[in-house]
């Protein structure tokens, strides 16, 4: 089985779970002897040198474009206001939209030359070309969605030239990965899509990968962590908020903020007016997170909208209680942990003092929550994305647009 | 002659609302009340009225030959006395028949045994004094909340004027005898009634699975079970709640109670009977000798439901630790209504990846949620406790 796979860069250059996604679900396929394509925009060093990369990895290739995608980072440096003018900046960094075209160029360029029975895109960066290399090809398509603009946009202001794209590329795609269903309800309801050509197949985690000795925070402080893209979809604004209620009661408490984002500079001025600026830490983006897990006594993740939620796994993993928003995919999959409404402070805030203030919860959550991601891996996951292919391979009659 | 022994036990929690840290010293107010009343009114609906007036047809219609016992907790009759009269006359319409037996219990349905004996003495007697201003009887044969037995605990029972008292039938004590005989503790003359597992769950559980090989159980069917099986009495105990509620209507378990006494006044060697007339009418044959408490819960039939994690230890712990300072208050009432098994039930992390029984009727989203709330409110009880003007005057 021969796929030609359009997706994200891997760890550590990603911007999150799309990233994470791609690695895992690439390793685990060629593990099961999926022979892969991967082509992926290029980092910083690649863009500077404008070439192609091809890169043999085992049975199948890794191609890098000479082209960088950096949708939800900023542009630095950033102003503060900067995000008033038009919608789109704020969201997305400047001369983005150009790259897309480039990238869609380059891509299609680049499959003429490869082989594949199957194409599979992921997220809408990725789908303009897909669909041309479909046409070219007359493969089916498959596209994996991972979060849609309505989830990024907090269904606030969704950039109608994105929602259209993602329109199209679930429009011609043969079949459609969702990676939780609560990103299949969303799709069927804001993109029309019928249900039955949508499969769900849930994001997982190589547990091994986060175990290890619990560190140490240098201070004499209990540490809550925020681990994320700082965008509006992943409330950093309403962990500011929590923190702001736990302080009133308990002033010994850490809030470590790690990633960065367009409301880097806001979320410092409001933890500034906010009075709690002197327990609340911002690292920046971190190569390596899995210590940051490791230091936190409690990770908290009150996403306005979010898809899937890898680091909730991620934290289990590494032994750390988390508290996620309801409005959370990763809850179709693990349970062992506590939910509150991402608009709900005073909720949040309760539940953080309680996991902090009972030993006997925080361990009960520890040992049920390192059970409960012990047994999954990404194995199952690229099982059952065998099986999309498959099905998308028996159905031969590819659907050209 | 065998005799069949059908007891349910009817019960339903007072739930807590949602209480957060920041709600602690701002309101005395721990109970939903609307959700509570809610609850009752369905469950009322569902089950208690129309499997009383079942059960009261075919005492009629036997003319009182069929005969079932209930416990009904303290809780609950006082919240139907308050607020659903009608579901509370509808028990009352079946105890005047003299068919019904009542059993005696924890008012609170509580773990009010592990704390102390004073307080499980008291919380029997005001459940006993309950039963007998509502339906002018006085219970003769106890049951421990779930079941929660040991030697100890019906020497107790004894001590205190019961003369029967429940347990399960766990096939790990009794060896290669069967539940189907009355039973003493050691060195005691109380009489034992030993739910039989094995039928009782037949209806209790496995009535609409249809993996099961049973499946689907008919009145018939089970007479003849019942007329089959060894011994001499035959105990099926189960939740009231089976009826329309833990098996919904539509599987047919109305009219399979409808039928079941006419199907079992076939065999000429079945008959029913109450506890304190098999009391009166039956010998026991051995001792069933439990120096550990067991329960009828889960497959673990212990206390693991209530009392396994450490959430549930620490919850419990410093709920009972208040007990010396608590009594000379007038928050007595509140603390025991935090005894009442539930709460302690919806801590357990058992089963609950697996989103079985224990979600039934829970409230919470997580065992977690479930601890956090508890505490929340006990810290606040503890607080309010302390404060001044909260003693009782003497």
């Amino acid at each position: 089985m021969k796929i030609l796979m359009l997706g994200w860069e891997f760890p550590p250059f990603s911007s999150g779970g799309l990233g994470t996604h791609c690695y895992n679900i690439t390793k685990a396929l060629s593990d099961k002897n999926v022979d892969i394509s991967f082509i992926m925009p290029g980092c910083d060093d690649d863009v500077s040198s404008d070439r192609v990369k091809v890169i043999r990895a085992g049975k199948g290739r890794l191609i890098k474009l000479g082209v960088s995608l950096k949708p939800y980072l900023p542009s630095l440096p950033v102003s503060v206001h900067s995000g008033d003018k038009t919608g789109n900046e704020k969201v997305y960094g400047q001369g983005f939209f150009q790259d897309v075209q480039k990238y869609t160029d380059l891509a299609v360029q680049v499959s003429r030359d490869l082989d594949c029975d199957v194409v599979h895109c992921h997220d809408w960066m990725t789908f303009p070309a897909g669909i041309k290399i479909k046409e070219e090809k007359k493969r089916p398509l498959i596209v994996t969605v991972h979060s849609t603009e309505f989830d990024r946009t907090g269904s606030l202001s969704p950039n109608p030239w994105i929602s259209d794209i993602e329109w199209q590329g679930l429009y011609h795609a043969d079949r459609i990965i969702a990676v939780s269903n609560r990103i299949k309800n969303l799709i069927v309801e804001r993109y029309g899509v019928p249900p039955e050509k949508i499969d769900v197949v849930h994001n997982s985690i190589e547990p091994g990968k986060y175990a290890g000795a619990p560190m140490t925070f240098g201070l004499d402080q209990r540490v809550v962590l925020f681990l994320g893209r700082l965008a509006l979809q992943k409330g950093p604004d309403h962990f500011l908020n929590a923190a702001k209620r736990v302080l009133e009661k308990d002033s010994n408490v850490r809030f470590i903020v790690v990633g960065i984002g367009d409301m880097l500079p806001q979320l410092i001025y409001m933890s500034i007016n906010m009075g709690i600026s002197s327990n609340v830490t911002f690292t920046g983006f971190q190569e390596s997170i899995e210590g940051f897990y490791r230091m936190a006594d409690l990770y908290v993740m009150p996403s306005v909208s979010e898809p899937f939620g890898i680091t909730a796994l991620e934290a289990m993993a590494s032994g750390t209680p988390v508290i996620i928003s309801k409005q959370s995919g990763v809850l179709e999959v693990a349970k062992h942990m506590l939910s509150a409404d991402f608009w709900d402070a005073d909720d949040i805030a309760s539940k953080i003092l309680g996991v902090l203030g009972y030993d006997c919860l925080r361990k009960e959550m520890q040992k049920n929550g390192l059970q409960e991601v012990s047994g999954m891996s990404w194995s199952d996951a690229a099982e059952k994305t065998i099986g999309v292919y498959r099905e998308a391979m028996n159905h031969r009659e590819v659907f050209v647009g | 002659m065998k005799s069949v022994c059908f007891y349910f036990q009817v019960h339903q929690p007072v739930r807590l609302r949602k209480f957060g840290a920041f709600d602690i010293g701002k309101s005395p107010d721990y109970f939903d009340d609307g959700r509570n009343n809610f609850y009752l009114e369905r469950i009322s609906k569902k089950c208690y009225i129309p499997t009383n007036k079942i059960m009261l047809d075919l005492i009629r219609k036997t003319e009182g030959r069929f005969k079932v016992s209930f416990s009904i907790t303290g809780i609950l009759l006082e919240a139907m006395e308050k607020n659903f009269p009608e579901t509370l006359d509808s028990f009352r319409k079946l105890v005047d028949t003299g068919s019904v037996e009542l059993f005696g219990e924890t008012y609170y349905h509580s773990l009010a045994y592990l704390i102390s004996e004073k307080e499980f003495r008291e919380q029997v007697k005001l459940h006993t004094e309950k039963v007998r201003s509502l339906f002018g009887v006085r219970p003769r044969v106890m049951r421990n909340t779930e079941a929660m037995y040991s030697n100890d605990v019906a020497a107790l029972a004894g001590r205190m004027g019961f003369r029967g008292i429940v347990a399960e039938g766990l096939s790990h004590i009794l060896g290669w005898r069967s539940p189907n005989h009355l039973y003493t503790p050691p060195g005691s003359d109380m009489r034992i009634f030993l739910r039989n597992f094995k039928l009782s769950d037949d209806i209790g559980f496995r009535f609409s699975c249809r993996e099961w090989d049973g499946w689907p159980l008919t009145a018939d069917k089970y007479a003849n079970w019942l007329g089959d099986s060894d011994g001499d009495i035959i105990n099926i105990f189960m939740d009231y709640e089976t009826f329309g509620e833990h098996q919904w209507q539509e599987t047919g378990i109305f009219e399979f109670m409808r039928h079941l006494p006419q199907e079992v006044s076939r065999h000429e060697h079945l008959e029913f009977m109450t506890p304190s007339e098999i009391i009166r009418a039956k010998k026991p044959v051995g001792v069933y000798d439990v120096p550990y408490l067991t329960s009828w819960a889960d497959v673990h039939r212990d206390l693991s439901a209530w009392l396994e994690n450490p959430m549930q230890r620490q919850a419990f712990d410093q709920m009972k630790g208040m007990e010396s300072v608590v009594r000379n208050s007038k928050l007595l009432d509140t603390w025991r209504r935090l005894q009442t098994s539930d709460h302690f039930y919806y801590m357990c992390t058992k089963w609950f990846a697996d989103g079985d029984v224990h979600k039934y009727f829970n409230c919470y989203d997580t065992p977690y949620d479930a601890f956090l709330n508890f505490m929340n409110v006990l810290t606040d009880l503890n607080n309010r406790m302390k404060q001044k003007g909260a003693r009782k005057k003497r």
